[in-house]
């Protein structure tokens, strides 16, 4: 069997001690809520920290919320909960779509929205043991120099990988992070979910060591959205997205007010199409319409040998799964 | 030839199994099977109260509730684990080896090296090419070089670690075309020539003639990626050598036997001090069915600390032992009349055997011999050419050899179906070779229930309706196959029975059943559990199986190549018939009824002319026969007549038995994406008569179900690499990159049983577990262009692939013409 590293374990009862933890061993600590990407990686030894925090403990990231201003999940919700939860249900059909096409039953009852959302981003040439990272040559993100994907590239540009983050960006939704500083003062902010990727594969978002995600706020703007998820993938469970679209559509098929694309699984980060006001605002979805939208998404959207399967045919199904998805949203045959 | 050992160069077939002077001939008696009154297939007390009911598996219960104890279960007391030193290179000479610092490492208690055990072994005696651990070349990227005993095996882990090893690149080669452009880049050094591990060239009619004479000629050029079995157990393995010098090695293995040779042949001991045990194994599809570096690895260690060594492998481990289906390219040429018939078949098939021989001789000569039936092949020709890369070994897969050109070679049948505008079932059913007949190359058919099975799935699938009818995207395919139930010799010539059963009965009520049989799920266990309790009337509770230890057990030559059910079924049924005769005396004796009256049944014993006189239990049966004849015992054994072609290699592909499958495939396709659907397979397969059939529908099942995921999932390739780093990598050894088909993307699997009740088979049963796997395949294919219009002549059919074929061809055109051919509706 794969062996896992040794560490020691700390398993706090509150935000705030989850932070002193963290800061009194700082850059030594891994955070883990449910473990179902922590736990493989730690096998892999892509992660080798001293210490694993537990977050299982903290009764106060757990729950889901619904309320004028809109809707607050706690970071330990599981995506089982999430995608069965009744108001998400009604309100947030991408929601529940994303969360429902995440791996299997079983590793939805253990996997949290909060490590959704951290997922590290992944790669063909590092999901994989340290026998084969070895044999195959050490890559820039773990333990090495160079990128097997751009070989002439200096960053990281694994996949980012988990499903229901697009959607959370389609939908304006914000994340909320807990921190201590320095005198031990305990803070929150909240910035948008998309806000908190950037392009790096090393390290696609904007937690600093120490730092915890504690809830995803969808605001109360977003009622009334329609929403929609397409996830591309081989088998009909258990894959990661090899291309994925979130949808999200205010107005209906015969007048689109506003349209929010978000298309995942090409690089470190997702990626929101631009321009789209122009061409959908006021109109009706038909044909052409989505064609346009289809010919913006393959226009902007790269695929790349992070993720298997051959990337031009991946490039091809862009415009496929942005028009599916958007008929998806407006209830009309795609 | 004096000291019996093989003496032909190496990759020599065995040549009409040669016998050297000193071996003793078995007597004609002994190779004759006993005759039974009514024959081997009669029920033995009026009806059957067992046989072809669906009853449960005796094992059933224990692997469904957790309690059944797999190798890796085994803890012993002061056990040590170990784990195996891979290479990183794809080839390379080993230079150096240096342990020092793992050996000082705390909690490391010794390492072994290929110095330790440099002793050749392989599954086939001809062909010995691989070491426990290298000693001088690596191969592949996972080949073994050294082995570490430690406390656990995160200590292990660290050790590997610190193993230096200096290594000397070669250049390697990873696919066919460059194993054979660059002979001076060997491989491996037990080649014949250059990178060829084993040629065969048989013809049989006049092919060019046939062909030129044909009608109808289609060409076409195949390509097999190749797939892994992925059982759900990882191999595992637990050694013991206790202060007396005796060796105990608990094994997931299918071949105990040969495990039990090799083991004792590598580590230098008398094969009657060691001893193999097969605990319960969690699957094997022929990927467990010779021995591998984990055994001998495990076993050395324990010889060096005088303690209980374990090794479990990693599901990574598992790709790189490997020995799964071979990548192959096929090329044929099929002739046709114009009214169907077949009349010549030109097959150039290349294996890409990786870098061992493993099982590679006999699948050179399978991917050719197990082709001729169901259909009489007036003309048949192949050149079946091995070659060694540097990768994993290939060897056998559920469907050994033939799986791959049972594709081509279906497919190309469709495609003459198309060219001469005629329905492929139709084809198939004017094509049948038919029962008691020989194929081309000399093979005994006895019975045959192919044209059943083609009713079958013809009918179930709703076929006439379907074909060629369904709106464009959405298609049915047929494809058909034979399979054998067990070769008709062993691995090593040898003159003694390929299976064997002891069976003992106790004054208690209850039977034990030994044999070294190897039950890897497909349930032989419960077979012979089913064949005692029908002979003698017991409840299936009141047999004990004990099975696959070789100090316990007769020698049973493994799970391989479907033999179980047929072989040892065959031996349990002698060796029970013999009792029940000796029961049968002592009550008729007793009763002054004649013999032939006795019944066995229930847990009674009765005569059937006043049975409410003459009745006993069954125990009690036990007892009066025990008091007559002294304790109760008997064996059985199998051997097979001699069978095949008499030429060299006409013995490979002989069995005693085929079974013969058809399939129906239903699917749906997105043009706009490539995504294939299969929503339905129905599954037609004469296993000669279902012992049990729920076990039989699962083994269809199962086989269908491994064939779809190949057809369109499974993908086995391997990664170049960075610069100066070893290519050849296997693209992602896990069961997350190595996509098996979930339950949710498995189609309605329907399993149509035929039973043709075989003359020789244990009540007339054949084999049912891998026979059904070889029609998937070819009939998705074929459904695929029934659908859209395009030929998937290469495995996977995925998505990206469809989508080019789409893309290249003319598909709507070609799909509007093949369904012009059929007329309107029916
Ligand atoms: C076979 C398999 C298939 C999968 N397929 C998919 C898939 O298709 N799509 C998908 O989206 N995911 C997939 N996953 C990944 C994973 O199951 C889910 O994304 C899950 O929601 C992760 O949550 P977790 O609680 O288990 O995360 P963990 O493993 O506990 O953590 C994941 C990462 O997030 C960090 N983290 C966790 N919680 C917090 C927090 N509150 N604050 C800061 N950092 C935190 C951890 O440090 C870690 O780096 C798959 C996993 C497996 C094993
Ligand atoms: S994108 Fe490049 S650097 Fe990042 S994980 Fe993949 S190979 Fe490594």
């Amino acid at each position: 069997m794969l062996t896992l590293p040794a560490f020691a374990w700390s398993r706090p009862q509150s935000v705030e001690d989850a932070l002193a933890v963290l800061a009194a061993h700082p850059g030594e600590c891994l955070i883990v809520a449910g473990g179902t990407d922590a736990v493989p990686n730690l096998k892999h030894r892509l992660h080798e920290p001293r210490r694993l925090v537990h977050l299982g403990g903290i009764g106060e990231l757990r729950g889901i919320r619904a309320g004028d201003a809109g809707l607050e999940v706690g970071a330990l919700v599981t995506l089982t909960e999430l995608a069965s939860h009744p108001h998400v249900r009604e309100h947030f059909p991408g929601v529940v779509t994303a969360a429902a096409h995440v791996a299997s039953p079983q590793i939805r009852n253990m996997g949290t929205v909060g490590g959704n959302l951290c997922l590290d981003t992944r790669c063909t040439y590092y999901n994989q043991t340290f026998f084969w990272r070895e044999a195959l040559g050490f890559c820039l993100k773990k333990d090495g120099t160079r990128c097997h994907v751009v070989p002439q590239g200096k960053r990281c540009v694994a996949a980012h990988s988990s499903d229901v983050a697009p959607v959370w960006i389609a939908l304006g939704a914000e994340v909320e992070i807990a921190s201590r500083d320095a005198d031990g003062a305990v803070s929150r902010r909240s910035i948008p979910v998309e806000a908190f990727f950037v392009g790096d594969g090393v390290h696609n978002n904007v937690l600093a060591p120490g730092e915890l995600v504690t809830r995803v706020l969808v605001p109360g703007a977003a009622y009334g959205l329609r929403t929609s998820y397409r996830k591309l993938r081989p088998r009909a469970a258990i894959d990661f997205p090899m291309l994925s679209v979130a949808v999200a559509v205010r107005g209906d098929a015969a007048r689109i007010e506003e349209l929010r694309v978000v298309v995942s699984a090409l690089g470190a980060k997702p990626r929101t199409l631009g321009g789209l006001d122009a061409i959908v605002a006021g109109r009706a979805h038909d044909a052409a319409l989505a064609e346009a939208v289809g010919a913006v998404a393959h226009k902007q959207c790269h695929p790349l040998s992070n993720v298997p399967y051959d990337t031009d045919w991946r490039h091809d199904m862009v415009p496929v799964f942005v028009k599916r998805a958007l008929a998806d949203a407006l209830g009309v045959p795609a | 030839m004096s000291d019996g050992k093989p003496t032909q160069a190496p990759g020599t077939p065995p040549a009409g199994m040669a016998i050297p002077g000193n071996r003793t001939m078995p007597k004609e008696d002994r190779l004759t099977p006993p005759v039974w009154e009514g024959g081997r297939a009669a029920p033995p007390n009026g009806d059957f109260r067992m046989i072809g009911k669906r009853n449960r598996k005796v094992e059933g219960l224990a692997k469904v509730t957790g309690r059944a104890v797999y190798a890796d279960d085994l803890v012993l007391p002061r056990m040590l684990h170990a784990k195996l030193l891979r290479s990183i290179h794809a080839h390379a000479r080993i230079v150096s080896i240096d342990a020092s610092a793992a050996l000082a490492l705390p909690g490391v208690h010794a390492v072994v090296t290929g110095a330790d055990m440099p002793t050749h072994f392989g599954i086939i005696p001809w062909t010995e090419d691989e070491q426990a651990l290298c000693t001088d070349k690596v191969r592949y990227v996972g080949d073994a070089i050294a082995a570490v005993a430690a406390d656990d095996e995160r200590t292990c882990e660290e050790a590997l670690k610190l193993v230096r090893v200096e290594y000397e690149p070669l250049p390697a080669v990873t696919d066919i075309e460059t194993a054979l452009a660059h002979p001076e880049w060997q491989v491996n050094e037990k080649a014949g020539e250059g990178n060829i591990s084993k040629h065969v060239r048989l013809e049989f009619g006049d092919v060019d003639g046939a062909l030129a004479a044909s009608d109808h000629v289609v060409e076409g050029d195949y390509w097999y990626e190749g797939s892994t079995h992925a059982p759900l157990e990882p191999h595992c393995c637990v050694a013991e050598f206790d202060s007396t010098g005796f060796l105990t090695v608990w094994s997931s293995t299918q071949v105990a036997h040969y495990l039990h040779r090799d083991l004792a042949k590598v580590l230098n001991l008398p094969t009657q001090r060691v001893r193999v045990i097969q605990p319960v194994v969690g699957g094997g599809f022929g990927g467990k069915s010779e021995p591998f570096s984990l055994e001998f690895a495990a076993a050395k260690l324990s010889m060096v600390t005088g303690r209980p060594v374990k090794i479990l492998y990693t599901r990574e481990e598992v790709f790189y032992a490997h020995r799964g289906r071979h990548p192959m390219r096929l090329r044929y040429r099929t002739g046709m009349t114009a009214d169907g018939a077949i009349t010549g078949t030109d097959a150039l098939v290349q294996l890409d055997g990786g870098a061992y021989s493993s099982f590679g001789l006999v699948t050179t000569y399978y991917s050719g011999q197990l082709l001729t039936a169901p259909y009489a092949l007036p003309a048949y020709r192949f050149d079946s050419t091995r070659v060694f890369t540097n990768k994993p070994a290939c060897g056998p897969k559920r469907g050994h050899g033939s799986v791959q050109p049972r594709f081509a070679f279906e497919c190309q049948l469709d495609k003459l179906c198309e060219k001469a505008g005629l329905d492929p079932i139709e084809v198939r059913r004017r094509n049948f070779i038919g029962e008691r007949t020989k194929t081309v190359n000399g093979m005994r058919v006895t019975s045959n229930g192919f044209l059943e099975c083609l009713d079958a799935v013809e009918r179930e699938s709703g076929w006439a309706a379907k074909f060629r009818r369904m709106p464009y995207g959405r298609g049915i395919g047929v494809a058909g196959s034979m399979y054998i139930s067990g070769t008709n010799y062993c691995i090593y010539p040898n003159e003694m029975p390929q299976s064997a059963v002891q069976l003992r009965l106790d004054r208690s009520g209850r039977a034990t059943v030994m044999s070294g049989c190897s039950d890897i799920g497909q349930g032989v266990e419960s077979v012979l559990a089913y064949i005692v309790c029908e002979e003698l009337g017991l409840d299936l509770r009141d047999v004990r199986v004990v099975a696959a230890d070789t100090d316990l057990t007769p020698v049973d030559l493994g799970a391989y190549s479907s033999r179980e059910t047929f072989m040892v079924g065959n031996a349990c049924l002698d060796a029970a018939r013999h009792l029940r005769l000796k029961i049968a005396q002592t009550l008729a004796e007793r009763w002054g009824v004649a013999a032939g009256e006795i019944v066995l049944a229930n847990g009674v014993a009765c005569a059937s002319s006043d049975p409410g006189r003459f009745a006993i239990s069954v125990k009690e049966a036990f007892q009066w026969a025990e008091a007559r004849h002294g304790t109760l015992g008997s064996v059985g054994w199998y051997q097979s007549p001699k069978l095949g072609g008499e030429y060299r290699g006409g013995t490979i592909g002989a069995s005693p038995a085929y079974s013969f499958t058809a399939h129906v495939a239903e699917v749906e396709c997105d043009p706009e994406t490539g995504f294939v659907a299969v929503k339905h397979i129905w599954v037609a397969h004469d296993c000669g008569r279902a012992l049990n059939p729920v076990t039989v529908e699962g083994q269809m099942e199962g086989s269908a179900y491994m064939g779809f995921g190949e057809a369109l999932l499974e993908t086995q390739r391997y990664k170049d690499a960075a610069p100066g780093h070893a290519f050849g990598l296997h693209h992602g050894p896990s069961l997350l990159d190595y996509r098996m088909p979930t339950s949710l993307d498995t189609p309605e699997l329907h399993a149509l049983i035929v039973e043709s009740v075989d003359p020789e088979g244990p009540y007339g049963a054949k084999e049912a577990g891998e026979g059904p796997l070889h029609p998937s395949i070819p009939a998705i294919a074929n459904a695929i262009h029934d659908a859209l219009g395009v030929r998937c002549d290469a495995l996977p059919f995925d998505p990206p692939s469809v989508m080019r074929l789409l893309r290249a061809g003319e598909a709507r055109a070609n799909w509007e013409r093949a369904r012009a051919q059929v007329g309107g509706p029916r």
